[in-house]
């Protein structure tokens, strides 16, 4: 049986500073090497500062990841030579002495498949090395330490996963989890790294390291699956070692074998005393989550959002937190409109009102929004309210506009923030739903349809055709109820 | 001018305005200039120290307010950062590292507008009992030049000793301060674990490890302990000791206080000079009407051991970013691949550093931890607990600082084990986190003899009581220069 495991690491880019010290945890746009200090560079005499908000952050990934998150927490140093590690110590957690990582024995589901969560720890991310060429043949090697002692949050799974496409599917969902925990931003360039171990029916356990992106690492599984499986199929003994994803090449290179593993020498870093968690932080932390996304969902389809829609919704975060701001908003109009509810009646007024806004807006962002805001840029350049989609989704539901010019309302907004009364009145395009003008275009369309008219004469169901044709002389504008009523009038 | 006065005694001078700063530092530096050829107490000297010590004397012809040290003159190991100074550690491995940054206690004694006189000499890494494994050579004896000072804060105690700075600072990981101090005939103070910002002190053995003040009397140590202690946000093992005034009370007296000597610690191998001063003193002791008794602490027999196999493994680790690649020294870097170019790097380190580096990657290896370096943690915090025991029943524990009279150059360099035994009396303190401090108390044949005294953790306020009261008990020879 293929086995698959998985170590991610997460660098907890939503916090200010690195996990010793005051520089940015968010090193990305600086000039090499200017994102450092004595202690993050293990200049002699540094000492490290644990930053308190790290540990937090790390105990609220386990918590979501259902683990359970000890009482004192250990930090060890593991003792390696790399060009990357300045103090050539990494200072990161273990559980030789009892659970003293920051969460272990979580879980999560996977389409109906529970992967288990091993042990979760907060450790100090080295620099990076930039080669010139390739790293076998490179002459000079820079090092740029300014990623060094960047908080990570290292996911260690049970090799529970069958196949590539769990391990996909699987982190989708903790990618989308982290995002929505406010905790990391998964979309920066390595931000989140995985290595894997594999192993087929009857072969030893193989590492893969050196893989820089998800997508990488489904096609180094592929390979490896394959390579071990053409082993196998030779009867050619699959052993342990660990091999490195060559990403040029794509292809696995054998590193070292288990006897050339290091050894890491690993014990207690003094310099940090243990830290204790007490219940009282962890019950300040379990209130301070956000929603899951699962919980979301539920919520979304009760408003009667239909299951598609609320798993889009849900698992972006970026798109539900600007959703809840506009139901918020929305919560408000309508108690405005219909006064607080103070009887059952009055409840499931409000409520049917309630989820009219929620379905119309979800629709609104889901079919519109996410692709006018594909990304970041967009998003920071988007001039767009909660309260524009309100006043938007307003004006629908009163049919004051259609819903086909609701789109250029939506990117008018999004492009200049000007309030809706001002977009129709400049593009003109308040409803049409004067009887007369209507019915002048309905001759028209009629006068140069006869073959559809006859049509939808006999078939009730062709009229849609004919409703289009008035819709398209009207610019979208024409009120679809009116049209359709009009329509039916004259053929009958 | 007597340069021999304690640090108390030159600040009421400086208030009074019996001399200024500006004489008194540029005294010392004549006195230098005098001795050190000899002595080598310092690596490096502050050339910015007379400027200091004028704008100091302007500030006070101004009438204005300046820090409690008043310029008084202070000479700091050479592991602990002071920004701008060379800190070598006595190493080839740092022979170019200027620090970027002060140490703590450098910034709070800069606060003070204490003056730095300079960089003293110490064991490699601080890694010695001797001085004689920095590179740059020994620091001498005052008492005897062909006698070695002890170590590894040899040169901190040679200073103090030889009227070459009134005060001094080093660093305590086995009895680095307590075995120069003892050697030296002056007073010096290992704190309790985290009393004691080590934040600039390059680490050896980070867990056990303090900065220790180093004065010619036991007021004056406690007087920079006041200025020195306390919690620091840039050493997250700092204990707050809500500003303690050690000073205040310090002549209280040792009345009906209980004493425990460690039996291990006056026992086999304790030099029989040295084992008289001890009975004179516990004599003294009662004398000042306490109460004396013999306590055995079964794992005193196995600290060492447990010692050298803890701060072998930690050295290890320590010392492991020095790969020369950010700084260091002057290397040809051509040709050599990382791995290689490391190995051949760390090769500088001198041979007891090498020695204990070794040893540090062997002991706690996956296949041999479980055999030494976890059986050195068990032992550690038996020990602990048998020294926690021992405090439910007395006040003090007392024993010879060091259980031999200082010896001669090399007599012990070509014998390790011999030269790891001379720290019998001092790792318990270490190891245990308590505070334990060395008061100079006999000249025996122009050589001297301190006595320690080890108290509970954060104690240090009555352990400086017990200690003046046996400081003022004795009457010793100034030293022959």
């Amino acid at each position: 049986m293929t086995k698959i495991g998985l170590e991610i690491h997460c660098q907890l880019t939503k916090l200010e500073s690195k996990l010793f010290c005051s520089c940015k945890a968010d090193y990305r746009g600086f000039e090499p090497n200017t994102n450092i200090c004595p202690v993050c560079v293990g200049l002699p005499g540094s000492l490290p500062r644990l930053n308190k908000k790290a540990i937090e952050k790390a105990t609220v990934i386990a918590m979501a990841l259902n683990c359970q998150t000890p009482q004192k927490i250990a930090f060890f140093r593991k003792n390696y030579f790399y060009p990357d590690l300045p103090k050539n110590f990494q200072i990161t957690q273990l559980n030789i002495y009892g659970p003293t990582s920051i969460g272990q024995e979580g879980k999560i589901s996977v389409e109906g498949k529970e992967i288990q969560i091993r042990r979760i720890q907060l450790e100090e991310d080295p620099g990076r090395l930039i080669y010139e060429g390739s790293s076998e043949r490179t002459q000079i090697t820079l090092v740029d330490y300014n990623r060094a002692g960047t908080p990570l949050v290292e996911i260690v799974t049970e090799p529970d996963f069958e196949n590539p496409k769990q391990v996909r599917l699987f982190l989708n969902i903790l990618s989308d989890l982290l995002e929505n925990l406010g905790v990391s931003d998964p979309s920066l360039e390595g931000a989140m790294r995985a290595d894997a171990n594999v192993s087929i029916e009857g072969g030893s356990k193989v590492e893969i390291k050196n893989i820089n992106s998800f997508y990488d690492l489904e096609k180094a599984l592929h390979f490896e699956l394959t390579r071990q499986q053409s082993l196998a199929e030779r009867k050619i003994e699959i052993i342990q070692e660990t091999r490195h994803w060559d990403d040029k090449r794509k292809i696995t290179i054998s590193a070292r074998s288990k006897e050339e593993e290091e050894d890491y020498r690993y014990f207690l870093e003094g310099d940090i005393p243990w830290v204790k968690i007490d219940s009282k932080t962890v019950e300040r932390l379990k209130e301070g989550m956000p929603e899951s996304i699962s919980s979301k969902k539920i919520r979304y389809e009760n408003y009667g959002i239909p299951t598609q829609v609320a798993d889009i919704l849900s698992s972006e975060k970026y798109f539900s937190d600007f959703f809840q701001k506009y139901l918020d908003y929305s919560n408000l109009v309508i108690n405005k409109k219909l006064g607080v509810p103070n009887n059952f009646n009055e409840i499931e007024e409000f409520d049917k009102k309630y989820h009219s806004f929620a379905k119309e807006g979800a629709n609104i962002i889901t079919t519109d929004l996410m692709g006018l805001l594909d990304n970041k840029e967009k998003r920071n350049a988007s001039k767009l309210t909660a309260e524009h989609l309100s006043d938007l989704v307003n004006a629908i539901l009163e049919n004051k506009i259609t819903r086909h010019s609701s789109k250029t309302v939506l990117q008018t907004m999004v492009k200049t923030g000007k309030p809706i009364s001002e977009i129709i009145s400049e593009f003109a395009l308040e409803q049409v739903s004067d009887d007369a003008i209507l019915s002048t275009m309905i001759d028209e369309v009629i006068k140069e349809e006869s073959k559809a008219v006859e049509e939808a004469k006999l078939n009730p169901e062709a009229i849609n055709y004919l409703v289009g044709k008035v819709m398209k002389k009207t610019k979208g504008q024409a009120d679809p109820t009116l049209t359709l009523n009009l329509l039916k009038k004259k053929i009958s | 001018m007597n340069l021999g006065i304690s640090a108390l005694d030159y600040i009421e001078a400086i208030k009074n305005g019996e001399f200024t700063v500006e004489e008194f530092v540029s005294e010392t530096f004549d006195q230098i200039k005098k001795v050190d050829g000899k002595l080598h107490a310092y690596l490096s000297l502050n050339d910015k120290a007379l400027d200091q010590a004028k704008e100091l004397d302007k500030k006070r012809k101004a009438k204005e307010k300046i820090g409690s040290c008043m310029g008084m003159p202070i000479a700091i190991k050479d592991n602990i950062c002071v920004k701008g100074a060379k800190t070598t550690c006595a190493s080839k491995m740092l022979e170019k590292y200027t620090a970027p940054f002060d140490a703590t206690v450098i910034a709070r004694l800069r606060k003070q507008d204490a003056l730095f006189i300079g960089k003293t000499n110490l064991d490699e890494f601080a890694m010695g009992t001797t001085t004689e494994f920095s590179v740059y050579g020994p620091s001498k004896n005052p008492w005897n030049q062909e006698y070695v000072p002890g170590g590894s804060s040899g040169g901190s105690a040679v200073a103090v000793s030889a009227l070459e700075s009134v005060v001094s600072l080093g660093s305590d990981t086995g009895g680095s301060v307590r075995n120069p101090a003892s050697f030296c005939s002056i007073v010096g103070l290992k704190p309790t674990y985290g009393l004691v910002s080590r934040y600039g002190l390059i680490s050896y053995a980070n867990s056990i490890e303090q900065i220790g003040p180093m004065a010619r009397t036991v007021k004056d140590t406690a007087f920079l302990l006041n200025v020195i202690s306390g919690i620091d946000p840039n050493d997250n093992t700092t204990i707050d000791n809500h500003g303690e005034d050690y000073l205040k009370n310090i002549d209280s007296g040792i009345d009906g206080k209980k004493i425990g000597i460690i039996s291990e610690m006056v026992g086999k191998g304790t030099d029989n000079t040295v084992s008289s001063a001890t009975k004179k003193a516990l004599a003294k002791f009662e004398d000042l009407g306490a109460k004396c008794e013999e306590i055995p602490i079964d794992m005193v027999d196995y600290s060492v051991a447990s010692y050298y196999t803890i701060t072998s493994t930690e050295a290890g680790s320590n010392l492991a970013r020095y790969d020369n690649l950010r700084y260091g020294f002057d290397f040809d870097l051509e040709g050599y691949e990382f791995n290689s170019y490391i190995s051949k790097a760390r090769r500088s380190f001198g041979p007891e550093v090498t020695r204990r580096l070794i040893i540090g990657g062997f002991v706690p290896s996956a296949g041999h931890a479980g055999k030494y370096f976890l059986k050195a943690l068990k032992v550690k915090s038996r020990l602990t607990k048998e020294i926690n025991a021992a405090f439910k029943k007395v006040d003090f524990l007392v024993a010879p600082t060091v259980p031999i009279l200082p010896f001669k150059f090399g007599e012990k360099l070509d014998d390790p084990v011999a030269m790891f035994l001379i720290d019998f009396n001092t790792v318990t303190a270490n190891l245990t986190g308590k505070p334990a401090i060395s008061v100079p108390f006999e000249i025996s044949n122009g050589l001297p003899i301190g006595i320690q005294i080890i108290a509970d953790s954060m104690q240090e306020k009555s352990l400086f009581q017990a200690a003046y009261a046996l400081e003022s008990t004795t009457n010793l020879p100034k030293v022959p220069l």
